[in-house]
């Protein structure tokens, strides 16, 4: 049942099924893999077939009906999602049977759908809306409606029940995809509705707010919360000093977004569009990164000294950090005490930095642009004012839209240096393996003085849920392992055997954040794509090293002092606090 | 990162959930938010999950019903014979609908589909008695009985 | 078992039987026996079936045969004591003969016709009306034996089948099945002997069985009759089911609705296992088998194969994609099979006296007999076993006795929520799974309900559809947001449009015909679109729930449209049943002016003072229909007016 990250995400490169199955669609023959849907050989048939509930690599619900095909032998018609394909089927896909079975459903989920297009966040980018239009719905069936309220007692996301479909999409991947399953089916029958176990809504369940669930979702049910007016809000505001900062997964996630393919690095593009839209500054979280960095291999280098405790985990990943508070209280010792980098960067920039400029610290406004639903929670519950606002990628497309910038016509401009010169960091963070990676080029570098000599560290790229990988340092055998997707994480640790591991990083998002809770919408997400762009950004980078970074340097000469150290720790680190009763009812 | 060492299967643990529900519910006379929490460690499913299980099901409730439980049958042959007056007379008698209790926590009111005494239709059952081919004016020296039980 | 000089008592203590008193009447036996001083032993037994008379106690005087009394309140019981028991003299008010099984006997039976009490021939029950067409086989033990004695289970033949059984090869047993051309009784009528060979088919070291007592069907009874009256003959069948597919597992999936019944099983599995017809190496031959009970909780859906499998997981009991089927894929992704508690109980005979035996009864290719809960507006309502082939009107008029209170016969619901309604132009319908899915209906499990002429059809198929919607699983948009809608078409041919007379003044006579005429067109489109939504959901549905949940909307269509026309119309309820769509007046000549029915309108529309006629002022009657009952002198009624606007 469990449906595995690498299985889905394996999906996502090309699927080449070895047997093969001949199949009749609409009068023509076709030759495709065997051991799948009939959806799916559709699909690879380069056959357009209408879906609301499917969603490849997720289990099939079933549910949505708009699917369904004719198959010669079955008295009625069938969904192509749930039928598995067999060798010399006879489908037809575009009857007018089909079609009025396709276009009444769709009356049926509009029929039980608030008319809220023009207020809606999917307006435009709905698939509800979309299917509408291509069937011709003309009917609206009067009658009783689902009524309910908004959720808004999470800070990353907001849920519209009325909107919801029931397409279970967000259910399945909670459950399957992020072991999580704070968001269920409730009731039955026409009261069905997703729903949490107690209290108000999400935000008083176990929700680790990695956003997946509004990646998936097909209408304006479940979404990112938006944040943007807050955002207008001070950059009209003549005491702030509005800057923003870009996570490394971001820049390589705009192109296709304005008119381009998808993959490009965006990232001088998208400084120029962000000092079009009034931030008086834009700076590099990985500028952030690369102190994490610092921090971490310092922390590793540490317990390495001290022979535990073992594991060090990353910490850089907030849904990781309330999964891991609430359902491993009893090995918070082994994270990483370091703060996220937004809150490392929002830190800097809040004292350090504003010391050096014309901004107060009251006055600096940092807003985070990052690819995470996550650490808007972060910033809210966690960050104590290092951070003023996050938005993920998403609401930063709709920004720029909204400000008739089209990023693919400006011409690229660099980050604003935090200290010195402006400089280009490391941009691998974004995806999963990047800070491990760069975690023992730097803990390798401290502890043997020397450069790791693989510059390439390819056991930890690649998208599958756990890789492993052993480095000698100065005799001691190094153990990490990289993991992400959260059902993965939970697998990890119940197998046993993890505290064999010296480092271990977690990144809630399967793939990481290239595949964050906050990324734009598509069922075909071309992470394979954005992950070699961000290694491509990667291998064309002056210095590949945190510990190389001018920048850094300069900030530990100038104000830290050394990693670790007590000024270091009062700004950058941070504690965690035992969840695992904060959702039960009393 | 607790390893728990399982004793027994997850799925078989599972496949007692229901069973679990029926036994709190005897106990407690309703699902208790707690208990559902406690069930969902012991399954080791999520509580929203066994809350998903519970609500799925007619015969579970979230509430503490009163302290008579009774239950009109609204299946065929109870229809045909008249079931839905007699409901609508319950209703009247004890102002509540389908799924409440009332004020004095005496009665709650479930409507259920066939309770397998078709042939002594219009049939309710309260606690567990059941009383067949129930006419309305019979309803009220009924109910009275149970009240006088307390 | 008692010694010849004991009297032995078996009340009927079915859930039906206790919906009719049956208990008071077992508490004041005991009393009764014990004041007495009577050589006696009391036995629960299960149902007889006949319903109407419960509830039903049956006496066996030392050295007599059993005879059966119905209608047998408290009462009746101590007038039993005191004339049988005491005098042997039967009172021939609460006889109902012999009892099934037992030869014919002279007694005297008083009163009889002439005043005078002497010697008559008591003939056996099997002759009453209501048994006479049956074919009771897997109800034979029903309400004869007690049901909690596998004794006497045993010393009426039982487990010889099971020891026959095992003493073959499982493809032994799956072949004598097959040629037996049983089908299953749960509904579709799937030929359990393909069922099994596939099961057995497939590689697997684990293999599930499950017996499907969900029973769901609103109106139906059979398989609790069969649990609470005769569990054993169930459980034998199931394991033999279980020998003949390599399963070492059984689940008994009971609706929780059942408590007797659920009780019955524990104790007779508590009994098989204590005899080592459970559990490992089941009567020495090396076969290990152990079958586990699981509540239901209330969800008709539960059902469906898929979804009861799912709340056997644990799981909310949401259906499953087909393919994969259950016998390659089921529990746990195991090869199962889920068989209706009625065609396990069939297995047994099947085995025991052979494939020839078992399809001497019944059609071509409906072979046995069928279980029926008959209910509704029928004089003999019960649980009835007859041999397939039967027809319709044997059923309603030879079996059932007609129609209740002077009424015709108008429709036969069969098949339950899934199935369709029968005319009486259908009443020659054979009963057998493809005459009736000719006809528009279905087997379905069993469920039989009469309705006569004040019965309205658009209300029943309301009804139905009202039920299904609330038993929707919740999954899939058709069934889900379709029936819904489906429902709402319905309600509003039931919701009158209503003009008030003096309106229908006010309209120039042309427009009249004008709105009459836009009414028809509105009409047909209406009924047009019942049937394209209908069709979509039938044609998309992902279960059989959803996918046959049009099918009361259907067959009421196709058969009593009219009916639908005249709500649409009309503006009336020909069978005069929808309160809604009636006025309601009092017929001066009547009313006595008492008052009553003002005290009992809801809507304060009644005026009048006392003991001078009443009226009823139309405009503000909500149609509630109180005031009717309330009158004891019958000076109100409700009569549908239709509505004239056309010409
Ligand atoms: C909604 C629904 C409800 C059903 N309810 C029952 C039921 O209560 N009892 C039953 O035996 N079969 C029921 N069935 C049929 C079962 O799915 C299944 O076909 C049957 O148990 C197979 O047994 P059989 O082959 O012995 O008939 C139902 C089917 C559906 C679609
Ligand atoms: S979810 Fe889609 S269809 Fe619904 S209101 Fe929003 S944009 Fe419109
Ligand atoms: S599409 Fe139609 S409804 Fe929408 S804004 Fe334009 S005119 Fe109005
Ligand atoms: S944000 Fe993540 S944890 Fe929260 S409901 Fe969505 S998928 Fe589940
Ligand atoms: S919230 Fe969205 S994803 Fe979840 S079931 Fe509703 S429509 Fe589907
Ligand atoms: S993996 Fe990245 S995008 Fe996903 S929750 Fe963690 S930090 Fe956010
Ligand atoms: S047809 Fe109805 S019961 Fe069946 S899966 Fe769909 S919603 Fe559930
Ligand atoms: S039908 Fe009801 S509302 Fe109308 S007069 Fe009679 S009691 Fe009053
Ligand atoms: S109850 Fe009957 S008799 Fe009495 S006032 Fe009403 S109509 Fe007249
Ligand atoms: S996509 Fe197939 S049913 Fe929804
Ligand atoms: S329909 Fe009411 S008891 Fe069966
Ligand atoms: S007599 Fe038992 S069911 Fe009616």
């Amino acid at each position: 049942m469990a449906v595995t990250n690498t299985a889905a995400l394996a999906a996502n490169g090309q699927i080449k099924s070895r047997k093969l199955v001949n199949i009749t669609v609409d009068g023509h023959e076709y030759q495709v893999g065997a051991d799948q849907t009939l959806l799916e050989g559709l699909r690879e048939a380069g056959i357009k077939v209408p879906t609301l509930c499917n969603w490849q690599g997720l289990h099939p619900a079933g549910a949505c009906r708009v699917c369904v095909v004719e198959l010669e032998g079955a008295r009625t018609l069938v969904a192509s999602c749930t039928q598995p394909i067999v060798d010399g089927m006879v489908v037809r896909t575009q009857t007018p049977r089909v079609r009025l079975a396709r276009k009444i459903n769709l009356e049926l989920q509009l029929a039980n759908h608030p008319e809220d297009c023009f207020y809606c966040q999917r307006n435009n980018n709905c698939e509800l809306q979309t299917l509408a239009a291509e069937y011709g719905v003309e009917r609206r069936y009067r009658g009783k409606r689902k009524q309910a309220l908004n959720d808004v007692t999470s800070y990353a996301l907001m849920r519209d029940p009325e909107k919801c479909i029931l397409c279970q999409r967000c259910v399945t991947t909670c459950a399957d995809v992020q072991a999580v399953a704070c968001i269920t089916p409730l009731k039955r029958g026409f009261d069905t509705t997703i729903g949490v176990a107690f209290g108000e809504g999400i935000g008083d369940s176990e929700c680790v707010n990695c956003g997946q669930c509004t990646k998936v979702c097909p209408t304006g049910a479940l979404v990112e919360r938006d944040d943007l007016a807050k955002v207008y809000t001070a950059l009209a505001d003549p005491t702030k000093y509005v800057v923003a900062q870009i996570a490394p997964a971001v820049r390589v996630s705009l192109a296709q977004e304005f008119g381009m393919s998808p993959g490009a690095d965006f990232t001088g593009k998208l400084v120029a569009g962000l000092k079009l839209v009034g931030f008086t500054k834009v700076f590099d979280t990985n500028y952030a990164a690369d102190l994490t960095i610092m921090e971490e291999a310092a922390e590793l280098v540490g317990r390495v000294k001290n022979n535990g405790p073992f594991p060090l985990v990353t910490s850089c990943c907030p849904a990781w950090i309330k999964f891991a508070e609430q359902y491993y209280p009893d090995h918070l010792e082994n994270l990483s005490s370091c703060k996220s980098p937004q809150m490392m960067m929002g830190a800097v920039l809040h004292s350090e930095y504003a010391k050096k400029t014309e901004a107060t610290r009251d006055g600096t406004f940092v807003v985070s642009m990052m690819p995470c639903t996550a650490k808007k929670w972060e910033m809210n519950k966690v960050s104590e004012g290092d951070v003023d606002v996050v938005l993920t990628t998403r609401e930063l497309v709709r920004m720029l839209k909204r400000e008739q910038i089209n990023l693919a016509e400006l011409e690229p401009v660099s980050f604003d240096p935090v200290f010195g010169a402006s400089t280009w960091a490391p941009a691998i963070f974004g995806v999963s393996g990047g800070v491990a990676e760069a975690a023992i080029r730097t803990a390798y570098q401290m502890v043997t003085g020397e450069e790791l000599p693989v510059p390439d560290f390819t056991p930890v790229r690649g998208l599958e849920g756990v890789k492993t990988t052993v480095v000698d340092v100065n005799g001691v055998q190094l153990r990490s392992a990289v993991i992400s997707g959260l059902q993965n994480v939970r697998d990890f640790f119940a197998q046993g055997g993890w505290e064999d591991y010296h480092f271990i990083e977690v990144m809630a998002c399967p793939g990481g954040c290239i595949n964050g809770g906050g990324q734009p919408y598509s069922e075909h997400w071309p992470l394979r794509r954005l992950m070699e762009s961000l290694y491509g950004i990667d291998k064309n980078m002056s210095w590949r090293r945190s510990h190389e970074n001018p920048e850094i340097v300069d900030l530990y000469e100038q104000y830290l002092g050394a990693p670790n150290s007590e000024k270091a720790h009062h700004l950058l680190h941070r504690s965690y606090v035992d969840r695992s009763m904060d959702y039960l009812p009393q | 990162m607790g390893v728990q060492t399982e004793v027994v299967s997850a799925t078989e643990k599972r496949s007692t959930l229901i069973a679990r529900l029926h036994e709190v519910q005897e106990r407690e006379g309703y699902l208790p938010a707690v208990e559902i929490a406690a069930i969902a460690k012991e399954m080791g499913m999520s509580a929203a999950q066994v809350m998903g299980v519970a609500t799925f099901y007619n015969h579970f409730r979230l509430r503490p019903p009163g302290k008579h439980s009774i239950k009109v049958c609204d299946g065929t042959a109870c229809h045909v014979k008249g079931s839905n007056k007699l409901l609508d007379r319950i209703e009247a008698e004890l102002n509540i609908q389908p799924g409440e209790s009332t004020e004095d926590g005496m009665f709650t009111l479930h409507v259920v589909a066939c309770l397998g005494a078709c042939s002594m239709a219009p049939a309710m059952v309260i606690d567990d008695d059941v009383h067949g081919r129930v006419s309305p004016r019979q309803l009220k020296r009924i109910l009275n009985s149970y009240r006088r039980r307390q | 078992m008692s010694d010849n000089k004991q009297i032995i008592f078996y009340v009927g203590s079915g859930t039906c039987g206790l919906a009719a008193g049956a208990q008071a009447v077992w508490d004041t036996l005991l009393e009764e026996v014990k004041r007495r001083g009577l050589n006696a032993v009391a036995k629960k037994v299960g149902c007889m079936g006949l319903c109407e008379r419960e509830p039903m106690v049956d006496v066996r005087l030392p050295g007599s045969v059993r005879v059966s009394f119905g209608n047998v309140d408290v009462k009746g019981l101590r007038r039993i004591l005191d004339s049988y028991v005491e005098n042997g003299v039967i009172p021939g008010e609460l006889l109902l003969g012999t009892a099934l099984g037992e030869p014919d006997y002279e007694a005297v039976v008083e009163p009889e016709p002439n005043g005078q009490a002497k010697l008559v021939k008591v003939p056996n029950m099997m002759e009453l009306p209501f048994m006479s067409k049956q074919c009771r086989r897997v109800l034979a033990n029903c309400g004869r034996i007690d049901p909690e004695s596998i004794e006497e289970y045993i010393a009426a033949g039982g487990y010889d089948a099971l020891r026959k059984a095992i003493g073959q090869t499982p493809q032994w047993v799956v072949d004598e099945v097959t040629r037996s051309g049983l089908r299953g009784r749960g509904g579709a009528g799937f030929p359990t002997g393909r069922k099994w060979s596939t099961a057995l088919e497939q590689e697997d070291t684990q293999k599930y069985i499950i017996c499907n007592a969900d029973e769901g069907d609103p109106g139906a009874f059979m398989d609790r009759g069969l649990l609470e009256g005769d569990p054993h003959r169930v459980l034998e069948g199931i394991v033999i089911g279980g020998y003949a597919i390599g399963a070492n597992k059984g689940y008994m999936y009971v609706r929780a609705e059942y408590p007797l019944a659920i009780e019955r099983i524990e104790k007779a599995l508590e009994q098989m296992r204590a005899k080592r017809l459970l559990g490992e190496n089941i009567l020495g031959s090396g076969f290990n088998f152990d079958i586990e009970i699981k509540m239901g909780a209330g969800a008709f859906v539960c059902g469906e194969e898929t979804a009861l499998m799912a709340s056997i997981e644990g799981g909310r009991g949401v259906p499953r994609p087909k393919p994969p089927f259950p016998a390659v894929k089921g529990l746990w992704g195991h090869p199962t099979i889920i068989n209706n508690v009625e065609t396990f109980a069939n297995v047994p005979d099947i085995i025991a006296k052979g494939a020839e035996w078992f399809a001497s009864v019944g059609t071509e290719k409906s072979k046995g007999t069928k279980v029926f809960s008959l209910t509704g507006k029928v004089r003999n309502s019960g649980l009835i076993e007859v041999p397939m082939g039967i027809t319709l009107q044997e059923i309603i008029f030879d079996l059932g006795g007609g129609i209740v209170d002077n009424g015709t016969f108008k429709a036969a619901q069969i098949g339950g929520p899934s199935g369709g309604c029968l005319p009486a132009a259908l009443l020659s319908t054979s009963i057998d799974y493809d005459s009736l899915i000719q006809a528009g209906a279905m087997m379905g499990s069993g469920g039989l309900v009469v309705m006569d002429n004040h019965t309205c059809m658009v209300e029943v198929a309301r009804y139905f559809l009202s039920f299904t919607k609330t038993e929707s699983c919740g999954r899939c948009t058709p069934c889900r947001e379709g029936t819904t809608r489906l429902y709402e078409l319905l309600e509003r041919v039931l919701t009158p449009q209503r003009v008030v007379d003096a309106e229908i003044e006010r309209i120039p006579a042309e427009l009249r015909s004008l709105m009459g005429a836009r009414r028809h067109i509105e009409a047909e489109e209406f009924i047009g679109e019942i049937y394209e939504l209908a069709g979509v959901i039938k044609d998309t549905a992902a279960c059989q729930l959803g996918a046959t949940t049009p099918n009361p909307i259907l067959s009421t269509l196709r058969h009593f449209e009219s009916e639908y026309r005249a709500h649409l119309m009309d503006q009336i309820c020909p069978a005069g049943a929808c309160k809604q769509f009636l006025t309601y007046t009092i017929d001066a000549s009547l009313c006595q002016g008492c008052g009553l029915c003002k005290a009992e309108c809801p809507s304060n529309a009644i005026s009048g003072e006392k003991k001078e006629v009443h009226v009823i002022d139309q405009e503000l009657c909500s149609h509630c229909g109180n005031c009717v009952d309330a009158c004891a002198f019958g000076a109100i009624s409700g009569l549908s007016v239709k509505m004239e606007l056309v010409g």
